[in-house]
């Protein structure tokens, strides 16, 4: 098994770089005196960006720590939510949505571009450590499925051929340009507007209207 | 159909300015010291008459919700939490109120916050939205530094602060209570109830959450009077909704229309209509995955409202309409969000737990059709084992939509038992 | 009072009770397994689910507060329905192997099946299995067993006091673990062997050892330290299999320390099963007639003053008292319960009492500790001690080692300085006391087992007279003296203390080293410098091979507590019965009746013949032994102490290895690997260990 997915890689020890201690302190500042519990989803998610994107049991116990929480409860925390990843993943972590509005519209076919573009099959890491493939369950954005999220960004309205190029585009070191690879800017009806389309009060046409 | 001009959201779509001098031109922070000047009682009143009535899923009143907080504090703070858990599969609809329109829900925060007595808000928002976070982080440093909010904010001598509290990957905390224990540090696991929030919610004080649309649109509804909201939609099914249309439509998309339009109108007029045409429609899960599918028969004449979607045993839910055509493998899509709906049990009750898991191997095996045909009355049974003896409604979702597919496709889920078997037997031979 | 009704009938309950309760209180049972009463209500099981009018669905009964005019029904079709449902959900994962699970017969999972479960399986997936988890030397896990009811977590959070036990991961992946591998850093860890509704976390030493309905129980109490906890023996034959906690709110509620339940494998090992006599410096085996005769030879001629006799830890008042009485006729006025040095006497019992009561700990609202580790020497007080700080309004202050206690206190001092200024009124502590209703306090033999024990014992009283410990009014008193030998406060009622001119311990040694002394009489005496004893004729009469059968002249094999019907006075000076389980081993017996032998063969026979007879003699001596069983006297407060300068050395917890204090703990087997396990949390291992 590749390095990356060996979760023999846990460090024996998690600090918070001093930049990011100050952004814990800030998290915390946003609950009332006591309630610092509060900011452990941020300070985990803080420490899993700082681990290279997934959190080792040092980092759980260093949050445990700054908050007074008992580890136990951090253990809970970070294993409850989908979003910590336990066990390194790659550089660029692909999760495809793959619920009902993303599986109406294709995301099998996205998927499966995935799956050939890296090479790897879901819950996988390249051996070069540059990706992970996941599935996901709903994104949240359902009228561009399919769907995927990389890092903080989501690609809407994906084909076989789009998903196969943002892969391409990330391999090559490149930055794909995130949200549709439709016509599209959002989340209006690809066939033209059907509202906002004008003011009928008169005050006269919206821009951005078709 | 809607006016624009009725419309709430005019920027949903994000083709204009999002930022504060957007906003502010599409109406936004006009006057709200003059509403907020109203005093806590007019808004809630206001809130109460126009009929608003929860737009998370629920439905439940929201001038009543918010008339529930103590009116006058024992000292404890009040606070208003604000649900942008979005994640029901499905639905879209705060996210482009998140990115789009972030004004309109800080603004309608605060007017909900004096209506209820509270300082402080907690915006809480999926961890997916990072995008959606940075714009409305962006949005809140806006309306700090115009004095919107925060101290004196729009000089109405009310104090409100607003924090952003980003979730971590948990549907579950879509659930009001399990929203308050993940707020709080902890899993998110449903609470007992009683005690409600609206007494002891979160650290234990007077709580009241909203589904980011409900507040959104509340400055609207009190700058144009709770009659204009009311006489739009039906009684009891009043104002606008954004609706999300997914699925197996020629255009999919978000859209704000008039409560109570005719989903034919909805699909056909903004989404494009169904991919082939009308008549190669299967079916259609209307408001988001919780809710039982309604077959194609029914499509045609119901209305987008929650009475008239009760009655044909399904629910207006979150407004996010999910199509499907004939070429849909029905049974393997409500498989699909059986499997849903185990992933996201907190695991907290037995039924929820267990019987999520055991919902999700028969349907997985009803797709195949390797089932007995007493199993589908099995597979029935277990969901109603499950429906109703949960803390929270999370059983009743996952027991709902396989309910909704033995009510209308119980002949196909038949049929596949039947063929499967006939397939053994020929294999055998 | 809200009136509700249930099954039609009208029921009045006290306000704040729940459904659940209120429907016991009818007399109607209501299924469950994640409820249980002295835990915090989780309401995830759903097995108590009840119908209640005008409410959509069926509730949970434990999380339902009552109120006026509720109308519940218990046994419509949907309740049972409900029940039904929750017990397939239960089973679908639960593994069939009742015939082999040690939780078989008192499973509760298996009784509720049976009462509101279907008759069979509809379930035809695969079942899950769950990877066990090490918890350490004490709970065996069988994970795959688990209904994930969170009692474990909730007793190791709430009442433990050690945040170690969880539930991670979601759904149906959820899993009870630790997370980390490690064993629990509990005293009262076994408790959530009893609190598992399952056979998930099962007694390891007692590992498919008996099936629950092969055993004998005899409900006894616990001598494994001060406390008194009631237990129930279960034997076969002539083994005692394990201990459990009997209830008794005043005392121990239903929790036991891991002593108090895993030590009992230590009563199998290094039994003291004949008598012995030393011949040529060899321990010899011989009969009961040949070492009385060995005695008698070796008393012949000596005089009283320089005959001695000390009482050991776990020694029974029934055996103190005869041997108080053979020593008087010995005219021996050496004797002294107390090995450790305690500077305490009998003068006045509310100076070595715990007058507060366990119970009484509920009612205090502040409290000092001096010298003691509650959590090591008396781990159910401290629970009590726990339970009282998290009902708020408790604050606790500390003069001594500073050890977790699993709740917060303030640290003081770690000696008399501490305890001098607050005695003073200097100290901003001795104002927390003052300010409060109730305060209490607490001095433990750290403090009082030491040259200066007595001028410690008078600056606590002056602190507690002082703070209004000591209430004439509503007959509060927060004077206590937490012990750590069940047989301390019996010896110290019976009076089994140096008489007029007589030698306490250390004089005791002293003169067996010089000579002065030749004949010491151990009884069960271990913990004392046994070099000390010089050329003295030492008789053991215990049931170990420990310390002072080792250095023995003759033993004398006697019965260990589940081997005899004995009486113990606990820290609180509760008179408790403990009772036999098991025959003492071989020719080892009951260790009165050795006594009362052994005076006949002296030729100073004592007047008892009967266990009766021993009693009504306790009873003449103290009267507390009089009343009742299981009862508690209020001892009149007095002088005790005495005035003077204290040295400032800091106070040291008597109790450096809980798992080992005693001739039975240290010969357990499951106390060695608990020490072992838990090295470096539990502090140093003492000198005695092994």
């Amino acid at each position: 098994m590749s390095a990356p997915n060996d979760a023999s890689a846990q460090p024996r020890t998690f600090a918070f770089t001093p930049e990011n201690a100050k952004k814990a302190e800030a998290a915390v500042a946003a609950y009332p005196k006591g309630r610092q519990a509060s900011a452990v989803l941020a300070l985990l998610d803080l420490a899993q960006r700082q681990n290279g994107g997934w959190l080792p049991r040092a980092a759980m116990d260093a949050v445990a720590g700054i908050l007074d929480m008992p580890p136990m409860r951090v253990y809970e925390v970070a294993t409850f939510y989908n979003m910590y990843n336990l066990k390194p993943v790659g550089r660029h972590h692909i999760q495809v949505c793959t619920n009902v509005s993303c599986w109406l519209r294709g995301s099998d076919d996205v998927l499966a571009a995935c799956r050939n573009a890296l090479g790897i099959d879901l819950g996988e890491t390249s051996a070069d450590g540059g990706f992970t493939l996941s599935e996901t369950e709903c994104l949240g954005a359902c009228v561009n499925a399919p769907v995927m999220m990389i890092g903080g960004d989501y690609y809407e309205d994906l084909d076989v051929g789009t998903a196969t190029a943002i892969l391409a585009e990330l391999k090559k070191g490149g930055t794909p340009r995130p949200g549709p690879q439709s016509d599209r800017r959002a989340c209006e009806p690809a066939g033209g507007l059907t509202t906002l389309t004008g003011w009928s009060d008169g005050r006269g046409d919206k821009p951005g209207a078709s | 159909m809607l006016r624009d001009s009725d419309r709430i959201f005019t920027n949903l779509y994000g083709f204009e300015d999002v930022g504060l001098e957007g906003a502010r031109a599409r109406g936004d922070w006009d006057d709200t010291r003059a509403l907020i000047a109203k005093g806590r009682d007019w808004i809630i009143d206001e809130v109460k008459n126009s009929g608003l009535r929860g737009r998370g899923g629920a439905g439940f009143g929201t001038g009543m919700k918010w008339s529930f907080m103590p009116k006058v504090s024992d000292g404890r703070p009040h606070y208003l939490v604000i649900n942008a858990d979005e994640g029901e599969p499905g639905t879209c609809k705060d996210r482009e109120i998140l990115r789009h329109e972030p004004h309109k829900l800080l603004e309608g925060a605060l007017l909900a916050a004096v209506a209820m007595g509270a300082s402080v808000s907690y915006i809480y928002i999926r961890g997916e939205f990072h995008r959606e976070t940075e714009a409305l982080r962006r949005a809140i440093g806006e309306a700090y530094e115009a004095g919107l909010i925060g101290k004196n904010a729009c000089g109405s001598d009310w104090d409100f602060d607003i924090h952003l509290h980003v979730g971590a990957g948990a549907y579950i905390c879509g659930e009001e209570t399990a929203l308050l224990e993940s707020l709080e540090g902890r899993k998110g696991m449903p609470r007992l109830k009683p005690p409600f929030p609206a007494n002891t919610g979160l650290y234990g004080c007077p709580t009241t959450v909203n589904n980011v649309e409900s507040i959104a649109v509340a400055p609207a509804i009190l700058r144009r009077g709770a009659d204009w909201f009311a006489a739009l939609g039906r009684p009891n099914n009043t104002g606008t909704k954004l609706f999300c249309i997914s699925g197996h439509v020629n255009h999919p998309c978000t859209v704000e229309d008039e409560m109570s339009v005719p989903l034919r109108e909805l699909i056909e007029k903004h989404a494009g209509g169904v991919r082939g045409g009308w008549d190669n429609l299967l079916a259609v899960i209307p408001g988001g995955s919780s809710v039982p599918l309604i077959p194609k028969s029914v499509c045609g004449t119901v209305l987008m409202d929650f009475d008239s979607l009760r009655e044909v045993h399904s629910g207006l839910g979150t407004g996010a309409v999910i199509v499907m055509d004939k070429s849909t493998d029905i049974v393997r899509a409500i498989a699909r969000l059986s499997r849903f709906y185990m992933d996201e049990s907190c695991g907290q009750c037995t039924p929820c737990r267990e019987g999520t898991g055991w919902l999700w191997r028969m349907m997985e095996r009803l797709v195949t059709g390797n089932i007995a045909v007493e199993e589908i009355d099995l597979l029935d049974e277990v969901s109603r084992q499950i429906e109703g003896h949960t803390i929270c409604a999370h059983g009743d979702a996952a027991a709902w939509p396989v309910q909704g597919l033995i009510r209308h496709f119980r002949p196909e889920l038949e049929r596949r038992a039947a063929a499967f078997q006939a397939r053994q037997a020929d294999q055998a031979a | 009072m809200p009136t509700l009704t249930i099954d039609g009938r009208e029921v009045e309950v006290e306000p704040g009770l729940t459904v659940l309760q209120a429907c016991e209180q009818a007399g109607i049972e209501i299924p469950r397994f994640c409820y249980h009463e002295r835990l915090s209500i989780a309401g995830n099981c759903r097995m108590c689910l009840v119908e209640m009018e005008r409410a959509p669905k069926p509730v949970a009964s434990c999380a339902m507060p009552v109120a006026d005019g509720m109308v519940i029904h218990t046994n419509t079709p949907g309740v049972q329905k409900a029940r039904r449902g929750v017990m397939e959900f239960l089973l679908i994962n639960h593994p069939l192997d009742c015939p082999i699970c040690d939780q078989g017969g008192e499973c509760d999972l298996q009784d509720q099946a049976m009462a509101y479960g279907f008759d069979r399986s509809r379930y035809r997936e695969s079942k899950r299995a769950v990877e066990d988890k090490d918890l350490g030397p004490l709970i065996k896990t069988f994970m795959t067993r688990c209904i994930h009811c969170t009692r474990c977590i909730r007793f190791a959070t709430e009442i433990a006091g050690v945040p170690e036990l969880g539930a991670t991961g979601r759904g149906e992946d959820m899993e009870v673990g630790t997370y980390v591998e490690k064993a629990l850093t509990s005293e009262l860890s076994g408790n959530m062997i009893d609190l598992c509704p399952v056979g998930a976390l099962t007694s390891a030493p007692y590992a498919f050892a008996a099936r629950s309905w092969e055993l004998t129980k005899i409900e006894s109490v616990d001598v494994m330290d001060a406390v008194g906890s009631n237990i129930r023996v279960d034997s076969r034959g002539a083994e005692v299999m394990r201990v459990l906690p009997r209830l008794n709110e005043d005392v121990n509620e239903e929790w036991i320390s891991d002593k108090t339940r895993f030590a009992c494998d230590g009563l199998k090992r290094q039994r003291l099963d004949r008598p012995y006599v030393r011949r040529d410096g060899r321990l010899e085996a011989a009969t009961w007639a040949e070492a009385f005769s060995a005695i008698g030879q070796h008393l012949k001629g000596v005089r009283g003053k320089r005959i001695a006799a000390i009482a050991g830890d776990l020694a029974d008042c029934e055996s103190m008292m005869a041997l108080k009485d053979l020593m008087a006729k010995l005219r021996s006025p050496n004797t002294d319960c107390r090995q450790d040095g305690a500077k305490l006497d009998g003068a006045c019992r509310a100076g070595y009492l715990f007058n507060t009561t366990i119970a009484g700990i509920e009612q205090a609202d502040a409290c000092l500790l001096v010298g003691t580790d509650v959590r090591r020497e008396a781990s159910i007080i401290n629970a009590r001690l726990r339970k009282r700080h998290l009902a708020g309004g408790y604050p606790v202050g500390v003069v001594g080692p500073q050890v977790d206690l699993t709740y917060d206190y303030q640290h003081l001092g770690d000696g008399p300085e501490a305890l001098e200024q607050i005695a003073a009124g200097e100290h901003a502590f001795a104002k927390v006391l003052g300010r409060a209703e109730r305060p209490m306090l607490i001095v433990g033999m750290g403090a009082l087992a030491r040259a200066d024990g007595a001028q410690v014992l008078a600056t606590a009283r002056t602190i507690a007279e002082d703070c209004g410990m000591v209430q004439d009014t509503g007959g509060w008193n927060g004077f206590n003296v937490l012990h750590t030998a069940a047989a301390r406060v019996g010896g110290l009622d019976l009076g089994f203390l140096p008489g007029d001119g007589g030698l306490d311990t250390g004089a005791i040694l002293d003169a067996a080293s010089a000579g002065a002394v030749e004949v010491v009489y151990l009884l069960g005496a271990d913990e004392i410098d046994m070099d000390s004893l010089g050329k003295a004729f030492v008789i053991y009469q215990g049931h170990h091979g420990d310390a002072g059968a080792e250095r023995a002249d003759v033993i004398l094999p006697g019965a260990a507590y589940t081997e005899k019907n004995a009486t113990y006075v606990n820290t609180e000076g509760r008179v408790q019965q403990g009772r036999r389980a098991v025959y003492p081993p071989g020719e080892a017996r009951e260790d009165w009746t050795i006594i009362r032998a052994l005076s006949e063969v002296l030729g100073r026979k004592l007047p008892v013949d009967t266990r009766d007879d021993v009693r009504a003699r306790m009873a003449e001596v103290n009267p507390n032994f009089a009343a009742g069983p299981d009862t508690v006297e209020t001892a009149p407060w007095g002088a005790f102490g005495t005035d003077g300068p204290m040295d400032p050395a800091p106070f040291r917890t008597p109790v450096a290895n809980f798992y080992m204090t005693d001739p039975i703990s240290r010969a357990s087997v499951t106390m060695a690997a608990c020490a072992d396990a838990l090295a470096g949390a539990q502090g140093e291992r003492t000198g005695t260990d092994g």
